[in-house]
């Protein structure tokens, strides 16, 4: 059963002739357990798409769907403890907060839901080491590297009960390797049962995910079909040693 | 991907057999590159022809020979390892043509033919991505010829959205499009 649903989504801005439509008749479903990458140049959409399944903005028409809930009936407050408890994001930019320290970051969101501060800390080391952090974790962000402050908000995302991982280009400015690490750890969330939506306009990051949705001018135009066994490319062909 | 030059790589390392050389050739890209054992004898027998390596027993073939490189043979490979290839000949590829041509039939949405190229091109790169998250930690040089393979796609789809937007702005200010500088108009030609 889908995790995040979107039906008919819309978005515009403004009105009247300088109307600008951001989104058009959106349908998008990720199952538990399952990573979308949603592909598309700068000024496709792909941003308010992740705001919008993350209930940050309301779409101008059409229905958002999270566990089977419908995010136009929520109250303001069930919305704020969704995005408290179920949902996670990672920002291109990281957002760590710079007056707290790594384990603080991760652990706020708990903190913030009501979690014991002990409790909170003790979940927040234990995902900052499941990403090989917690030797980091009373360092500021500022005392991290690039790399170091991406895992932290990895880290931060998926803390507690999260079920759904929104990031919005989350390999950033790092390198390709750096990039790699955090699809893996994205992958890893997925693996445990987290839905996933990650928005890039790299196909290297776009390529980790189970099923690849082209998005041009707000609308979803194309999607990939789940690969075949990827045994296939090892078949020698009919001429390897040109390869 | 020239056999001849990976099998002196694999004599330079000492002495070998014909079999050992086709398993290490394998296992060294990661076994991405099969050889027939036919193909290593063949190749074996034009780089000794070449002087390039010497057998234990020139007149005997089979798996029991051992061949060891030269000192020609150790010059060729030095050469070659550090000659860069041929890539300087303008391209031929058969996507740029087919994107130049679809913007010339009447009917045809050169955006949705880019697509059709984009997705298949992903789709072969989700494939890759898969087996490097199955085996490449645990390999180095199957890592090493993944990574290659998905530079190699990511380059193309690049390409293609960089022309999608190209296309995209020629379109909305049809006037301002610069004309061709002559360089590009003769490459064109010469294809």
């Amino acid at each position: 059963m889908s995790f995040l649903e979107l039906r008919r989504v819309s978005k515009s801005y403004g009105e009247g002739a300088t109307e600008v439509h951001a989104l058009a008749d959106i349908d998008l479903s990720v199952d538990r357990g399952s990573l979308v990458a949603v592909m598309g140049p700068s000024g496709s959409g792909k941003s308010t798409l992740l705001t919008i399944a993350g209930s940050l903005e309301k779409p101008t028409s059409g229905e958002v769907l999270i566990d089977g809930a419908a995010l136009q009936t929520m109250s303001h407050n069930d919305k704020a403890r969704l995005r408290r408890r179920t949902i996670g994001y990672v920002f291109q930019d990281f957002n760590l907060l710079a007056g707290l320290t790594a384990v603080e970051n991760v652990s706020l969101p708990l903190e913030l839901d009501g979690v014991q501060a002990r409790k909170a800390h003790v979940a927040g080391m234990s995902a900052l080491e499941e990403l090989g952090l917690a030797d980091r974790a009373t360092h500021y962000p500022d005392e991290l590297s690039g790399g170091e402050r991406q895992r932290v908000a990895i880290a931060r995302a998926v803390v507690g009960e999260r079920h759904l991982l929104l990031a919005d280009e989350p390999s950033g400015a790092l390198d390709s390797t750096n990039g790699e690490a955090v699809m893996r750890m994205i992958l890893a969330a997925c693996k445990q049962g987290v839905a996933a939506v990650v928005v890039t306009h790299d196909a290297q990051l776009a390529s980790w995910a189970d099923r690849v949705v082209f998005l041009r001018d707000g609308r979803v135009i194309d999607q990939t079909v789940p690969p075949p066994s990827p045994e296939s490319l090892l078949e020698p062909g009919p001429e390897p040693s040109k390869r | 991907m020239s056999v001849r030059h990976a099998l002196l790589a694999l004599l330079s390392e000492g002495p070998k057999y014909g079999l050992q050389l086709r398993q290490e050739f394998e296992s060294g890209t990661g076994e991405i590159w099969l050889l027939n054992i036919g193909q290593v004898y063949t190749t074996l027998q034009r780089l000794e022809r070449d002087g390039l390596i010497e057998s234990d027993e020139p007149e005997r073939e089979g798996p029991q020979n051992g061949f060891r490189i030269t000192e020609s043979g150790s010059a060729e490979l030095s050469a070659w390892l550090s000659t860069p290839p041929d890539m300087t000949s303008p391209p031929r590829d058969e996507l740029v043509i087919k994107v130049l041509s679809a913007l010339r039939v009447p009917g045809v949405d050169v955006h949705d033919v880019i697509q059709i190229h984009r997705r298949y091109l992903v789709e072969l790169m989700q494939q890759w991505t898969r087996l490097k998250e199955d085996e490449a930690d645990f390999d180095l040089q199957f890592a090493l010829v993944v990574d290659a393979e998905l530079f190699r796609l990511d380059a193309i789809v690049r390409w293609l959205d960089t022309a999608d937007g190209r296309l995209k702005r020629a379109a909305l200010e049809p006037h301002a499009q610069p004309a061709m500088p002559r360089l590009a108009r003769r490459l064109v030609v010469r294809r």
